[in-house]
């Protein structure tokens, strides 16, 4: 099942199928959201907006709108 | 015997200022967030006889231009000649730093690659083979922890048996695919939970109620715990300063110097001095400390992930709650550390409303304020330290609402995005904290302090002195500034005390006090109830104090910030306007307060 980033739940993981053409994209790629890279959404700012995804052992936070151009496969569990 | 130049280059946080540090012996701060170098530094060391220059380069992610750090360090790396580049990298999560080396080694072939923070990776039982790695990216490297002073002889030998290679590296197309291949073969987790803990910490800390409350109740912690420890050693300060008055009169009076010399040191120069020292010394000796420890322990991040839907709502970002964080220590410091907003409207969102949120310099004389006339002089210390937490809520609510203003008129725009990474939680190292807060804030900032002041202090003298037809010139001003002064419910006095302090905002309030203290033959002022005493009978009610606080929290940056501005926006006109912003806002909200208290 493909969704958009930011339809991840917290603990669940996907794989990166798809970064969609952006001001983001290039930002995206340098700090890690590559294709083929395992992403796990792991916290909600308070305000439910931005939210941490662990990437390649590293904690980036983005916003809903920007997750939403990242495409993930979901893993199971 | 020539000097060979070497350049450090590596991804943010990954401790290329703590490598820097260690062979320099220079000492620049290492924080525990993204962007915290934010310019080059320079550094000489001596390494068998051989001399080094080596440039420390803010962290990058790439070198792919996105941002003026990326933009800078590339333009270095390709234009700069230099022996050797060392790419630092983070042994906790090598695939993305590994990016950045393979990019730079597109660049330039003469590269050795520093694994840093081993013993971090250690610890989260990631372990990495070193010299597959070497064999692999065809370069030397060193396995290190620059905090646990371990690899340094390794890295200095690294450097002296340098040698060039022959050719340059064949072009890579897929440098990520390549970073994750070579990180694939390399590195092993042999605990995929290593983070369990930290995420258990950031759970808590970016909770909906607990985070918020946390954030909150941290704040409160630090200026409790500055207020409460701050007031016994002011005053010490005080009586100390006023003790030594005397001799200091009378060793002065043993010189050959005329009488009018005499007085204006003592009565100018010395008493704005002392009065600088005792109220600012002990408070910053107290807040830096305390606040550095957050910024190594990783927090400062966390406040703008949290804080970051507040600041998207007006069009900015959450960046800039960290910015604001660092304007708490001082508004110039504030100002510079924006360079880690990527959006130039937003940067300049954060420039203009930087100094809005008081500074070390003026949480004293809030907090004497506040004492004397709302909460009382006997009330608690931890109520004062809440006192001031509402002030700075208040200041953070006017940041939010001018920060959309601006981006609906001058600086309109979309919001754009926003990006920050949460670093790994790392315990702070007290040397380090110490030898910051000392020697490169509270030094600095007191130093100064100190330098404002004894202009001011012979400004104010000379005022008080010279007379024009028996009455001082002083006079004259305060009549002139007191019809203003007294639109905004305030005075004369305090109006030119802000005007004369200009320079530093430490010096408002002694500069007050000279005016109204030139009628009287009261001279010292080492208690709040003679602080109390002497405003109250020089008019000052409720009305001026609550006017002051707002005043002194919206009138103009200090000198020092104003030519921060005008150094990171590089122009006139924006710093004009980050002048005249705080000003509109200052004067209609004393006005209508003013207007308010008449009404009811």
């Amino acid at each position: 099942m493909i969704i958009p980033l930011n339809k991840l739940k917290i603990g669940q993981k996907g794989i990166i199928k798809n970064i969609e053409p952006g001001p983001l994209e290039d930002r995206f790629y340098d700090l890690g959201f590559t294709k083929e890279a395992i992403v796990e959404c792991v916290l909600k700012s308070p305000f439910n907006d931005p939210t941490a995804y662990k990437i390649k052992g590293t904690l980036i936070a983005i916003r809903e709108e920007d997750a939403a151009t990242i495409k993930v496969g979901v893993m199971d569990e | 015997m020539n000097s060979k130049t070497i350049i450090l280059a590596g991804n943010p946080n990954v401790g290329k200022s703590s490598i820097f540090n260690n062979l320099t012996n220079k000492h620049q701060h290492t924080g525990n967030w993204t962007g915290k170098t934010v310019e080059i530094a320079e550094g000489d060391f001596k390494c068998n006889n051989q001399n080094y220059h080596i440039y420390d380069l803010p962290g990058t992610y790439s070198l792919n231009f996105h941002s003026e750090e990326e933009r800078v360090a590339a333009d270095f790396i390709k234009t700069t000649y230099h022996d050797v580049t060392i790419v630092v990298c983070d042994a906790t999560c090598l695939e993305r730093n590994l990016y950045l080396a393979l990019q730079i080694m597109q660049l330039t072939p003469k590269v050795i690659v520093c694994i840093n923070l081993i013993d971090e990776a250690q610890k989260k039982q990631i372990f990495i083979n070193f010299s597959k790695l070497s064999k692999m990216l065809q370069v030397p490297v060193i396995p290190m922890s620059a905090r646990k002073n371990y690899g340094f002889n390794e890295l200095k030998e690294a450097i002296n048996n340098y040698q060039k290679p022959e050719k340059t590296f064949e072009k890579i197309t897929d440098i990520a695919q390549k970073a994750k291949e070579i990180t694939e073969s390399t590195v092993i987790y042999q605990n995929q939970n290593y983070d369990a803990k930290e995420r258990k910490i950031d759970r808590i800390l970016t909770h909906k109620f607990w985070g918020l409350l946390t954030m909150f109740a941290l704040f409160l912690l630090i200026f409790w715990l500055t207020i409460s420890a701050a007031n016994y050693p002011s005053s010490l300060l005080f009586k100390m300063f006023n003790n030594l008055t005397p001799y200091l009169t009378k060793f002065l009076n043993i010189l050959p110097l005329p009488d009018f010399l005499v007085d204006l040191m003592i009565n100018g120069i010395y008493k704005v001095l002392s009065w600088v020292v005792s109220v600012m010394l002990p408070p910053m000796a107290i807040f830096f400390p305390l606040f550095t420890i957050l910024e190594d322990l990783g927090y400062l991040p966390r406040i703008a992930f949290c804080l970051d839907k507040c600041f998207k709502k007006c069009r900015s970002c959450g960046k800039q709650a960290l910015t604001m964080c660092m304007g708490f220590g001082c508004n110039a410091v504030g100002v510079t550390t924006t360079r880690i907003i990527d959006s130039k409207r937003e940067r300049l969102i954060a420039i203009l409303t930087n100094s809005f949120v008081p500074c070390n310099g003026r949480f004293p004389t809030l907090i004497s304020l506040l004492s004397i006339f709302i909460i009382g002089l006997n009330a608690s210390s931890l109520l004062s330290a809440l006192g001031l937490t509402v002030i700075i809520v208040f200041a953070i609510l006017i940041t939010l609402l001018i920060s959309y203003i601006l981006s609906k008129t001058i600086l309109k725009g979309e919001k754009s995005a926003f990006t920050i990474e949460l670093p790994p939680y790392r315990s702070p190292n007290l040397k380090n904290i110490l030898t910051h807060s000392f020697r490169d804030r509270i030094y600095k900032i007191l130093k100064r302090a100190i330098s404002c002041s004894i202009p001011a202090g012979i400004i104010i003298w000379l005022l008080l002195n010279i007379s024009l037809d028996n009455i001082p010139v002083i006079n004259y001003l305060v009549n002139l500034l007191n019809p203003l002064g007294n639109l905004i419910g305030l005075d004369g006095a305090i109006i030119l005390a802000f005007i004369l302090g200009l320079p530093a905002n430490e010096i408002i309030m002694p500069i007050i006090l000279m005016i109204y203290l030139a009628s009287s033959n009261l001279i010292e002022v080492n208690e709040l109830s003679a602080l109390k005493d002497i405003l109250i009978n020089n008019g000052w009610t409720i009305l001026t104090c609550i006017n002051f606080i707002i005043l002194s929290l919206f009138h103009y940056p200090c000198a020092t910030t104003i030519l921060t501005i005008k150094k990171e926006t590089n122009s006139t006109k924006w710093t004009l306007i980050s002048i005249i912003i705080p000003l509109i806002i200052g004067i209609s909200l004393c006005l209508l307060i003013k207007l308010l208290f008449n009404i009811f």
